[in-house]
């Protein structure tokens, strides 16, 4: 009798495909996956922890660095869930910016999401080419606060600084271009046969499982759940604007492309939306420079661009957070890989952490 | 075997200055071909790792200095780019990678948490610099630092490279 064993491979926490320092532990029977367990720590930089000897304000640069990639959405989770705990109405004019930033944000992360798919699968061309629109959006973010990357533009009580004169004619340049952008990218990619076929039908979730688990974000819109927490419980002035929520049906890895893809079109109208209805005005609410909420606690979540992002703070009532938490879509996103991956192949594997989208900075926290 | 004797002290300092020339000018020749085509490992720890890859992607084009090799071995580089936070835990693994690279290797510490730290100094899981674990060559501030700073750090090595002197006149 021919006797065959599995064997156990690690992927990662040096590996391109994992997005960050992500270990994967595979239990191989020949190609076919067993078991994908992934291990994670390996960026756990105690951040919740850091938060109890830091005043609310030195906190936001750290929300900053939990989603590296989509840090307007962090921001504005944080300092929704403070004014909430002190109870400050934020100036029209800084709501409508907020939305501004935190849409050409989640435009910004899918084209990463888009770029790094690409390379995942092998189209280096693909990074290119997300990396080069997303560009313009940090040009644009630079423009407002002189930083690409980690922001901290949204404050408590609304925004650091009024938008500079360049910036609208800007971004309308943008916004014409964008379309044309995108239709590019579904010639480049959607169309793309070999793409095509190692995401359709490849790690299915279903919409059941994918509820169970707590999936949130386009992974389970993907899977056909209507949820959206800027329809469900819209949170600043997102009722105000005309958008759809793009949904899935089978809950494979080319829904959860696909999804995203359209999410960007909707983002583009909404900022388009915002543009035309914002108002003149004041940036900042009065806040006082150091905070003590009243005792108690409190939770507010938002849609980041991986799903879910929810602060739950505890007062003390001194000026320090008594325990602070983060609801992490990508950490809760990611539990469901092991599941996804048990049957398929090696390559499917990189499919499925790619279009899961988790990012180690927020799974580790 | 036959042995040939030097008859006076000027030809042996001949010879000498001869194999020295040589010796020299191939020096050179090597600096200046590891100067020019550093091939950098793709390891990225955090947020650095996305300017990281904006450095290599078309706007900021690092390969226009010829340092767009990224390898995902570290067997194939001999350029460790540390960008982002390093953690206790992460601490190992990135110490093997560099032992894996063949010599002559170099190191970057790009951004705040590498160069001390940064924001995460004081928590219990971060290693407050990665010169506590590794020997960097270049620092590189800024959290994270902009595609510019990351290619002009690298020019920076590549002077480093080239004027060997210039960093050991220090120690």
């Amino acid at each position: 009798m021919l006797k065959t064993e599995t064997f156990t491979l690690n992927m990662g926490p040096q590996h391109p495909s994992t997005h960050g320092v992500l270990q994967v532990v595979l239990e191989l029977d020949g190609e076919t996956v067993v078991q994908a367990i992934p291990n994670m720590g390996y960026l756990h930089r105690g951040i919740e922890k850091l938060a109890e000897s830091r005043t609310y304000a030195q906190f936001i640069p750290y929300t900053d660095r939990l989603d590296y990639v989509s840090s307007m959405g962090n921001n504005l989770g944080y300092c929704q869930t403070v004014e909430k705990m002190i109870g400050v109405t934020v100036p029209e004019r800084a709501e409508y910016l907020r939305i501004i930033m935190t849409e050409l944000n989640r435009i910004a992360s899918h084209l990463i999401f888009m770029g790094s798919l690409a390379i995942d699968l092998g189209a280096s061309t693909g990074m290119m080419f997300g990396f080069r629109s997303r560009e313009r959006i940090l040009d644009l973010f630079d423009m407002v606060c002189g930083a690409r990357q980690t922001y901290t533009y949204i404050r408590f009580g609304g925004v650091s600084a009024d938008i500079p004169a360049e910036f609208i004619p800007a971004l309308e340049r943008f916004l014409t271009d964008f379309p044309a952008m995108l239709d590019e990218y579904h010639r480049l990619l959607t169309g793309n046969e070999i793409l095509y076929h190692r995401l359709k039908n490849t790690g299915v979730i279903s919409a059941q499982r994918a509820v169970e688990i707590g999936l949130t974000g386009p992974a389970l819109r993907a899977s056909g759940v209507d949820y959206d927490i800027r329809k469900v419980e819209p949170y600043g002035i997102y009722d105000r604007f005309d958008f759809n929520v793009p949904l899935g049906q089978v809950g494979d890895c080319w829904d959860r492309y696909i999804i995203r893809m359209e999410e960007m079109k909707q983002s583009a109208d909404i900022v388009a939306q915002a543009l035309s209805q914002m108002p003149e005005g004041t940036i900042m609410a009065s806040v006082p420079k150091v905070l003590k909420p009243p005792a108690g606690e409190v939770y507010h979540s938002i849609e980041n661009p991986r799903g879910e992002l929810g602060y739950y703070i505890v007062s003390d009532g001194g000026v320090n957070p008594y325990r602070l938490h983060v609801r992490r879509p990508s950490f809760i996103n990611l539990q469901v890989l092991n599941e996804t991956c048990q049957g398929l192949l090696i390559g499917d594997v990189v499919a499925i952490l790619a279009t899961l989208d988790s990012l180690m900075g927020e799974v580790d926290c | 075997m036959e042995v040939t004797k030097r008859e006076t002290q000027e030809e042996q300092d001949n010879e000498l200055l001869q194999k020295n020339i040589i010796l020299t000018s191939l020096d050179t020749v090597l600096k200046w071909a590891r100067s020019n085509s550093l091939w950098p490992l793709s390891s990225g720890l955090a947020c650095c790792a996305i300017e990281m890859m904006s450095a290599a992607a078309a706007r900021f084009d690092l390969s226009r200095f010829g340092y767009e090799v990224f390898r995902a071995s570290p067997r194939q580089a001999d350029l460790l780019i540390v960008a982002g936070t390093l953690t206790w835990a992460m601490a190992g693994p990135l110490k093997r990678l560099y032992e894996q690279m063949p010599e002559p290797k170099y190191v970057i510490a790009m951004g705040s948490c590498a160069n001390s730290g940064g924001p995460f100094a004081d928590s219990y899981s971060v290693v407050p610099g990665v010169d506590k674990i590794l020997p960097v060559d270049v620092y590189i501030p800024g959290c994270p630092p902009r595609p510019e700073a990351l290619i002009h750090g690298m020019l920076e090595l590549k002077r480093k490279i080239k004027n060997p002197e210039v960093a050991r006149r220090k120690s």
